[in-house]
């Protein structure tokens, strides 16, 4: 059963699934470190980017990888404004009202793609989209593995933003100290929202990936945002490198847990894994306390 | 207790609603808000005067459907057992998922989190397992005997949500003015300082995560009797878990007869979007979302919070006594 001609092959898939999840992590871990709060309203706004990504193409015949680069500036954007125009506002500073909040945003979000687009799903056709490479025993869809090198290209970069520009440093100064940071004279409802737009431009870069080889439905983000949580709190919440970590962690498990137990309870596998990091160790893997 | 005697006027009135009408199109409609109501003075113990906000009630909803109607279709026990028996597996999960989650200390963000994923676990395993019909759901037999808690009318059925609304609504009032509800809104307001003075929060968290389960298990096991079938995307889905936490918020957090009147306001929501839009799938849900988050923005204290405040501009009250006290004079 553990034969390296099967293993090898549900590990790199699995690798190659777990960078995509890492990159909807690194959006929820980034918003969760400096804002403190879970947005429940990432799947949504994953499935209301991947209906964008679908539109782009059907409409201006634009590629998914083309694509990126117009989607991630407009979902930066979009991020920004519902933080500054409308989570903030009305959350009038309590954790609490937030969490509230984003929960109605994401209620909101999916169901009007649903009213708009009912529950049909929608795939588009590349030309390249079942291109395989052949790596020992195992062939990969080259859409995969693209997407396995951009995750990391991205996730460099976010480390570089927030080390060396005087937006990053604000922005680590606000998730340390907020109050301080303010002090300093830091606009931290700017920073909340610029924080929010890269949260949110991660999941723009995230469907652009995904397009090739996945489907688009209403429900679509939800697939994924669940794994996120788990990936979250498996890597500690806030933590860059721990989201990598345990968005590859998550997919490999994913993939042989699939393999050995079947779609439906390996799906339960990462709940399962994601309530026992929950109660054991909430702090995560990574990160630094509860 | 004067809230009492409010609770009995009300329900009485209520009450009286299937003897003016026979309208299946209202007693139904009626009969959903009690349903909702239910569900939502659950989510209210907790996290309304607990500050404890569940996204995961469909464990407790769903568990108090299933375990209705499984007991009846694959063991034969008499519905009303069952019934009992549901409000007590939910009463009991929720226990469970409690203990475990307050030893962990999770609260805020992670316990929303925790609590969803149970729900999710519970959803998928529901989906899958032979015991709960899987896929195809749980259908009970029909069986137009009070024995069996089915009727001819609606109106039997009515009552009998009315009067659980009603029981939850006094069990509500009376914590209020326990000891237990003073320690369960202490933890709401600060839960360290309720530690240092002396409060178990950990045990006072739990009683309220299970009273709470069963209040919401009442509400799926009612839901079992009256629509007589079961699915996993019904019992566990995320639609039953917003709606939980949606009455209470829209009607008045933390107060004893916002779930009901929340409940009111999002099922009229309801209709009115299906009377706009015919039956398209969705709007309504985009409706309550709206509505959530405005209520959040700019009336934090729901509808009772507008209602108490509209009271106290047209009837300023004669003496200055202070809205707080007041409350508390039971």
């Amino acid at each position: 059963m553990l034969s390296p001609v099967i293993l090898l092959p549900a590990v790199l898939n699995g690798l190659m699934t777990g960078a995509i999840y890492a990159l909807v992590a690194l959006g929820l871990t980034l918003i969760y470190g400096v804002l403190h709060i879970i947005n429940f309203a990432h799947g949504a706004l994953l499935t209301a980017a991947m209906f964008a990504v679908f539109f782009a193409y059907r409409l201006f015949g634009l590629d998914p990888y083309v694509a990126a680069i117009f989607l991630t500036p407009l979902f930066f954007m979009l991020g920004y404004g519902l933080q500054r125009f409308i989570i903030g506002p009305a959350a009038h500073g309590e954790d609490r009202n937030m969490l509230l909040v984003t929960l109605g945003l994401a209620v909101v979000i999916e169901n009007s793609l649903l009213y708009v687009f009912r529950a049909d799903t929608r795939t588009i056709n590349l030309p390249y989209a079942f291109d395989v490479v052949e790596v020992g025993p195992a062939f990969l869809a080259v859409p995969r593995v693209i997407a396995f090198i951009v995750v990391f290209a991205v996730a460099l970069s976010l480390g570089l933003i927030m080390r060396w520009t005087d937006t990053g440093k604000a922005i680590r100064a606000v998730a340390k100290e907020k109050l301080g940071a303010e002090l300093a004279g830091i606009d931290v409802a700017h920073i909340y929202a610029i924080t929010f737009g890269l949260g949110t431009a991660c999941l723009a870069i995230a469907a652009c990936l995904l397009i090739p080889t996945y489907y688009i439905s209403p429900h679509a983000g939800n697939a994924f945002v669940l794994i996120a949580f788990t990936i979250v709190v498996l890597g500690g919440m806030g933590s860059v490198a721990g989201a990598l970590i345990g968005g590859l962690f998550v997919g490999v498990v994913e993939s042989l847990s699939g393999y050995y137990l079947g779609e439906s309870l390996g799906q339960i596998s990462i709940f399962v894994m994601f309530i026992l990091v929950l109660l054991v160790r909430p702090s995560g893997l990574f990160g630094e306390r509860a | 207790m004067k809230g009492l005697a409010s609770i009995l006027v009300a329900v009485t009135l209520l009450g009286t609603v299937p003897l003016i009408t026979s309208s299946n199109v209202v007693l139904n409609f009626l009969v959903v808000v009690f349903l909702i109501a239910l569900v939502g003075q659950g989510w209210n113990l907790l996290g309304g005067y607990g500050g404890q906000y569940s996204f995961g009630h469909a464990a407790f909803f769903g568990t108090g459907a299933y375990v209705t109607a499984i007991l009846q279709v694959r063991y034969g026990i008499n519905a009303w057992l069952g019934f009992c028996i549901g409000i007590a597996a939910g009463a009991l999960i929720g226990t469970v998922i409690g203990a475990l989650s307050f030893r962990s200390r999770l609260k805020g963000s992670y316990f929303a989190l925790v609590t969803l994923a149970f729900a999710e676990v519970l959803r998928i395993m529901a989906s899958v397992a032979p015991i709960t019909g899987a896929g195809v759901g749980t259908l009970i037999k029909l069986d137009l005997r009070p024995e069996a808690f089915q009727f001819q009318s609606r109106a039997p059925f009515y009552w009998i949500v009315l009067g659980l609304v009603g029981v939850s609504l006094m069990l509500i009032r009376v914590i209020e003015d326990s000891r237990f509800g003073a320690y369960l809104v202490a933890v709401r307001e600060n839960e360290d300082a309720a530690q240092a003075l002396g409060v178990n929060t950990t045990i006072v968290k739990l009683g309220a995560m299970t009273i709470s389960a069963a209040i919401t298990a009442a509400g799926g096991c009612f839901y079992a009797q009256y629509f007589l079938f079961v699915d996993a995307a019904i019992a566990y889905g995320p639609w039953i878990s917003i709606e939980a936490l949606l009455a209470p918020i829209i009607g008045g957090i933390g107060t004893v007869f916002g779930p009901l009147l929340g409940a009111l306001v999002v099922k009229t929501l309801g209709e009115f979007a299906k009377l706009a839009t015919g039956d398209a799938p969705g709007l309504d849900l985009v409706i309550y979302g709206c509505v959530l988050v405005l209520v959040v923005a700019v009336a934090p204290r729901g509808v009772a919070g507008i209602l108490s405040d509209l009271r106290h501009r047209l009837l300023p009250p004669k003496t200055a006594v202070p809205t707080s006290l007041e409350r508390g004079s039971g």
